[in-house]
């Protein structure tokens, strides 16, 4: 799960990683207020920030410096409610609803701080960087040695020497890296206490007066460790979301919305993975991923219809299960239910296998409706590019 | 042969009494699997569709010897049972459960690795040596004892490699479901050298998909140490980035874990890979005939 920058600076205020004062705002008004409040502060400057679920805001005008309560007011007023398109957005962009108002601080030195789960090692690493401000994948991708790997391990967590030799990496002065000792243990605090997936840093700063402050920071959560913590649940924008994927997240539906024709409902990301590529091997465009999970019932199933179905883009219908855990007689009963409910007119190709396939066969036939039914993933896919062809 | 699991194999199930941990442990005993009993906490000294309930996986261990272990309980309790079953000295430990945080697998890694346990999963759909032992939720009419063995990130996808080999009249070893989540217990690498050294194994399937580089790695391995011919598939070459593709694991993150990336790291290592999941059948086909020949 992802959340906004102020959301993220304000979890990580709590375990005492020094963030910039500021405060969110949702019209010109409240940012004119936050302005004032920050000037009045002693503030030299404010920066007004659009609070986005994507990367890249700045390059995309979303972020901007205002010298007054004024300035600031204006750049608030043209900002909110402004489509911001950004390399990670697409080119439809996103909305912005909210603004982060700042303080502006004398930037001597940008760097990046990084930590997340390293799958091969299985252990927490933190990744360091002087170049600041740049995204991490390219500083790996064009100078490798720039980037200071450091494991955490699992036991005993993040260590204050590890930490220290973080601060020396980065070329901090003494006194910095004592900041930076502190910031990181409490950075390693706030990811396993909150279930982090990812904590960013980017970029770190040293102002010209040798303090240390988190200038941006982005968390994501691990999705499987939601269900223990309600207060990051509530955190959620779901504006920032499709709202068909939120509807089909009600239902612990794992659905993707695409931009192809092909409207595909499979049991199992593998294999709901591998029917998006054959739909495309076989010509056509995959409109969606969606796995129903290996233990969906019957109104599970029905839900994914209606949701795959509301995408008006969709031409035909691959429903492509292999039953292990989930019955084909169960799902069957739910492609029925579902196609009487919705008064579906596309055309649906079924191809399934596994367990109970014979009861679910059977309750297909006896259903009267007109199931175009597939043999082989091959066979399937075909039909069903075939079929949204208008074939 | 097979590996790791065989006809002898005595199996306690790990959330018996729960509405899967039942359905699936009559359906494993069905195909032959010695079930020897299930732990359920609090529900110790009574018996469950007529297998016997223990409190504790020790206990568990002490009454029936059993020496794997399958785990059905919900995902907040996962790691718990993984570690208790460890501690009891279960040498095979099969996690099904989907949805294990990843912090918990962390702690879970950690407590493995001066223990003899072996974990596979969590988020599998388990391990299956036709003929001889089920300990999963995999469907096993589909299998039929041979030959080949396969190693997979997917549950439904391996099902489907399965189905396409004995339909050809192809059988195998042993399939292993490895699990679609980032932190898991046994890796391509681990099923590989197993499958290389079993005799009954002529011929070896792994699926992989996007997220991570454990592919590259498995092809690295393969290239060094496998004679057996290698034939691969790997789901997700249309996944956008940076979306998680249901799998905790299958994502493309900073342009990394890329279904052509992989493709490429195991074409150059000189295994077979199938362009799509439907010729998967008819590539090991291929490579055994040509083995029988040479």
């Amino acid at each position: 799960m992802k959340i906004h920058e102020y959301q993220a600076k304000s979890i990580l205020a709590k375990y005492g990683v020094p963030i910039p004062r500021g405060e969110v705002a949702t019209s010109r008004e409240e940012a004119e207020a936050v302005a004032r409040k920050l000037f009045s502060e002693g503030a030299s400057g404010v920066v007004v920030k659009a609070q986005i679920h994507a990367g890249g805001r700045g390059k995309g005008g979303g972020v901007k410096i205002a010298k007054s309560v004024e300035e600031a007011g204006e750049l608030a007023s043209k900002m909110l409610g402004m489509k911001l398109v950004t390399h990670q957005t697409g080119p439809e962009g996103r909305v912005v609803r909210r603004l982060l108002i700042e303080e502006t601080l004398p930037i001597a030195r940008e760097l990046y701080l990084g930590m997340l789960l390293d799958r091969a090692e299985a252990k927490l690493v933190v990744m360091a960087s002087a170049a600041g401000g740049m995204e991490i994948e390219q500083v790996a991708a064009e100078n490798p040695d720039a980037i200071l790997k450091e494991y955490i391990d699992s036991g005993s967590g993040l260590a204050a020497f590890q930490a220290r030799k973080i601060g020396y990496f980065l070329g901090l002065k003494p006194g910095e890296v004592n900041q930076l000792v502190i910031l990181l243990i409490g950075l390693y605090k706030a990811y396993v206490e909150t279930d982090a997936s990812l904590v960013e840093i980017n970029p770190l700063i040293v102002t010209s007066d040798g303090r240390i402050f988190a200038l941006d920071a982005k968390v994501n959560f691990d999705d499987n460790s939601l269900f223990r913590h309600k207060d990051i649940r509530d955190l959620r924008d779901i504006t920032e979301e499709d709202p068909l994927e939120v509807e089909a997240s009600k239902y612990g539906l794992n659905y993707i919305k695409l931009d192809g024709n092909v409207g595909c409902m499979v049991n199992g990301a593998g294999l709901a993975m591998a029917t998006m590529d054959i739909i495309q091997f076989a010509g056509g465009m995959p409109a969606n991923f969606l796995d129903v999970g290996g233990g969906a019932n019957e109104e599970q199933v029905t839900h994914a219809f209606e949701i795959l179905l509301s995408d008006k883009n969709v031409r035909a219908v691959l429903i492509n299960i292999f039953g292990g855990i989930l019955r084909v007689d169960t799902l069957a009963n739910g492609v029925v239910a579902a196609a009487r409910k919705t008064n579906i007119q596309l055309p649906i190709v079924l191809r399934l296998e596994g367990t109970n396939v014979e009861q679910g066969r059977e309750i297909l036939r006896n259903s009267g409706l007109n199931f175009i039914v597939a043999e082989t993933m091959k066979d399937a896919a075909e039909k069903v590019v075939g079929a949204a062809k208008g074939r | 042969m097979s590996i790791l699991v065989d006809k002898n194999t005595k199996v306690i199930v790990q959330g018996l009494t729960g509405k899967e941990g039942t359905f699936h442990a009559k359906a494993c005993a069905a195909y032959g699997t010695k079930i020897v009993g299930g732990v359920t906490p609090g529900k110790g000294g009574t018996t469950h569709e007529g297998f016997p309930v223990f409190n504790t996986v020790q206990e568990a261990v002490d009454k029936t010897g059993a020496d794997a272990s399958v785990i059905f309980v919900p995902p907040a309790f996962a790691a718990d049972a993984v570690m208790e079953a460890a501690d009891a000295e279960i040498e095979l430990i099969v996690c099904i459960t989907e949805g294990v945080p990843a912090n918990d697998m962390l702690r879970v890694w950690d407590y493995l690795q001066d223990r003899r346990a072996r974990l596979i999963g969590p988020n599998c759909p388990g391990i299956i040596s036709p003929g001889k032992c089920k300990i999963g939720i995999m469907p096993g009419h589909i299998h039929r004892e041979g030959n080949v063995g396969i190693v997979s990130r997917s549950g439904t996808l391996t099902y489907e490699a399965v189905y396409q080999l004995s339909k050809r009249g192809i059988g195998q070893s042993t399939a292993i479901g490895i699990g679609g989540d980032p932190i898991i217990g046994t890796n391509f690498v681990d099923a590989l050298e197993l499958f290389n050294k079993d005799p009954q194994t002529e011929a070896i399937v792994m699926i992989g998909e996007i997220g991570g580089n454990a592919e590259e790695t498995a092809a690295d391995y393969i290239k060094a140490h496998v004679k057996k011919p290698v034939v691969s598939f790997i789901a997700g070459q249309t996944a956008p980035p940076g979306r998680r593709m249901g799998h905790a694991g299958a994502i493309i993150s900073g342009g990394h874990g890329t279904a052509a990336e992989k493709v490429k790291a195991l074409e150059a290592a000189g295994i077979r890979v199938a362009k799509t999941p439907a010729v998967i059948g008819e590539l090991v086909a291929q490579v055994l005939g040509a083995a029988a020949k040479a």
